[in-house]
């Protein structure tokens, strides 16, 4: 009897302690993530211009000198707009080619699957050094202006966001039951109506989280961007970098502070509308 | 409604032939299913039909239409799937509505079809819920509210019960068929579940290895069997080898001599029904095969009971009887006789 009580509460003792370590674990794993972001946030409202610790005061000042600060300005607003359309761009061959590879029977599925997945292990600066040269050897065999255009920007970006359309669509295509599809064929849907009326919907979460991940990986890269923007033309994440050079005050840390915002202001409305948490 | 004929339809996949010149001919208004084991090509079948698999052989034909080269949105079968494939991001109501969208039905015209539809499977009152929020049975009935509202030439069931529980299968059981009948929809149903299959059907096909090896109505597979694979498939049956030594006389392996109908010699199996066999006391009147046995097993069922009978050291047969108070149970190691007409056991050439 009293042996069966040792072990039932070093069971009981052990499980715990396994509870507790798990939530350790957590609590480590969070801190560790959010930490970066907590220090910017409050680092964006000390009142001194070098960034020290212990604060010596708090100020708003620094959000206030972000809109007047043409380049930041100009830079959300190319960033904006290349992250809209590579988006844009990137749903419409992403959504089909991921239809393709879950749904064709071909050779060379596989490898079409993973061609589209690449350019999300390549490295972003060897992309953009790659993409770079790409531009150079055709602007002087065909005489083109890509080098450093708009359009040679938003191409480069296009490439950011096809994995991450394909990958989610081809998760929620994969989760969808076929029969449902051939539901609609029985009833009287030919392919282009079910696709529309019955795939399109069913996977609208899955192209609503491709989006805005796509736009998130394309609004926030530096690393490529760097190679393909032309003279006068800056995204913010460059603008960002360009004010570094100069200056460390917390007007950066309010930068980031807005996108931080700004993109969590998307997530947030997003997901009012469609439960990406269930695809990602 | 219409006729559906299937001629000589082959499905094959390399070497491996999914189904194997299966014809048929479902009358109309005729209620037919498919029965067999998974991989015997009643889905197969069932597919060609709807159009979802085109056939490497043969034509369907459905009413006066040859069908089989159709996209299945040109077909006009209504389908029903063991998983019901309802749209889950809309209403009943608008499930059932999207055939009659589909054949451009005017939209004054689309409500009070649907209506009715949903009034046929008793579901008028939640036509504004959404699929998921509705029972396994009732997503079952949306489905065939569904499949049945644009009037479809033939109904499809494809294992149509398998996910609703065992009390509530037996309801809509009877709640498909008599809608079947009301409506006299032509019915090709798919099942592996024989109980369904005699329950529900005019006439049964059975089905294995991609090829029809019986058709006809219950009694006719439950009383003659054509091979031993219907016989153990519909029905029970306990199978004796040996061979058949001249007209009306089987021998066992095991030297037992059996009265039985049958000619011609050579190896056979005689099948043996388990409610078709008797226990006989001393003073019952002989019958045709009367045999010695020691009860090895029994099994309990409630209103009756299995005994499983060594005959010789190479057959057992079971013998199902009534429980009964007035008749006490055999125990384990008794010594019991079996009794068998004539005309109970089935012989098959091997």
């Amino acid at each position: 009897m009293r042996g069966d009580l040792t072990v039932l509460s070093a069971r009981v003792s052990s499980r715990l302690v396994g509870r507790v370590a798990l939530r350790a674990a957590a609590t480590l794993s969070l801190a560790y993530i959010l930490l970066p972001m907590v220090f910017v946030i409050w680092l964006a409202f000390f009142a001194q211009e070098i960034p020290s610790f212990p604060p010596e005061g708090y100020s708003l000042k620094w959000f206030r000198l972000v809109p007047n600060n043409d380049r930041f300005v100009s830079g959300f607003l190319l960033s904006l707009q290349i992250a809209v359309i590579a988006t844009a761009i990137g749903l419409a061959i992403g959504v089909p080619a991921a239809v393709c590879v879950v749904r064709g029977r071909f050779t060379g599925r596989e490898a079409l699957n993973n061609l589209l997945l690449l350019p999300l292990i390549v490295p972003g600066i060897v992309l953009g050094i790659a993409l770079y040269v790409f531009h150079v050897e055709t602007e002087i065999h065909t005489g083109l202006p890509i080098l450093g255009s708009l359009g040679g920007l938003i191409a480069g970006h296009v490439l950011l966001v096809i994995p991450w359309t394909v990958r989610l669509v081809t998760a929620s295509l994969v989760g969808m039951d076929r029969a449902v599809e051939e539901a609609a064929q029985s009833l009287g849907a030919d392919r282009l109506t079910t696709f529309r009326r019955v795939t399109v919907p069913a996977i609208l979460p899955g192209i609503v989280a491709a989006s805005l991940f796509g736009f998130i990986a394309s609004f926030g890269n530096l690393e490529m961007s760097l190679f393909l923007v032309g003279p006068g033309r800056t995204t913010l994440p460059i603008a960002i970098l360009q004010y570094l050079e100069w200056k460390i005050d917390p007007t950066i840390a309010a930068v980031s502070v807005l996108q931080i915002v700004f993109i969590g202001g998307i997530m947030l409305l997003t997901d009012r509308f469609v439960k990406i948490g269930r695809v990602v | 409604m219409a006729r559906l004929q299937l001629a000589g339809i082959t499905k094959r996949y390399g070497d491996f032939k999914a189904t194997d010149d299966i014809s048929l001919d479902v009358a109309d208004g005729e209620f037919v299913v498919l029965l067999g084991p998974s991989g015997c090509g009643k889905t197969t079948t069932l597919r060609i039909v709807a159009g979802f698999i085109d056939p490497t052989a043969g034509s369907v034909r459905l009413g006066e239409r040859d069908i089989t080269a159709l996209p299945p949105w040109k077909r006009n079968a209504g389908l029903v799937f063991q998983s019901y494939a309802l749209f889950p991001h809309v209403t009943v109501a608008e499930n059932v509505a999207f055939g009659l969208e589909m054949r451009k039905v005017p939209k004054a015209e689309i409500a009070p079809k649907v209506a009715e539809a949903l009034r046929l499977v008793r579901l008028e009152q939640l036509s504004d819920r959404l699929p998921r929020q509705l029972s396994g049975g009732q997503q079952q009935r949306v489905a065939l509210a569904r499949a049945l509202v644009f009037r479809p030439d033939v109904l499809l069931l494809d294992e149509p019960l398998s996910n609703l529980d065992a009390k509530l299968r037996q309801d809509v059981r009877v709640e498909i068929r008599e809608l079947q009948r009301k409506l006299g929809l032509t019915t090709v149903m798919v099942t592996h579940d024989q109980e369904e299959a005699l329950t529900m059907a005019d006439r049964l096909v059975v089905m294995s290895e991609g090829r029809i090896r019986q058709v006809g109505s219950q009694q006719d597979l439950y009383e003659r069997p054509a091979d031993m694979f219907v016989a153990d498939f519909v029905g029970r049956s306990t199978f004796i080898d040996g061979r058949m030594d001249g007209a009306g006389r089987f021998v066992s392996a095991g030297g037992l001599v059996v009265a039985s109908e049958g000619t011609g010699t050579g190896p056979a199996s005689l099948a043996l029904r388990p409610e078709r066999l008797a226990l006989m006391s001393n003073a019952a009147p002989a019958m045709d095969n009367n045999f010695p046995g020691s009860v090895e097993f029994i099994s309990y069922l409630g209103s009756q009971v299995d005994l499983h009978v060594r005959l010789s050291p190479q057959e057992r047969v079971i013998v199902q009887i009534q429980n009964r108070p007035e008749q006490p149970l055999p125990a384990i190691g008794e010594q019991v006789r079996v009794g068998w007409s004539k005309s109970t056991g089935r012989v098959f050439a091997s």
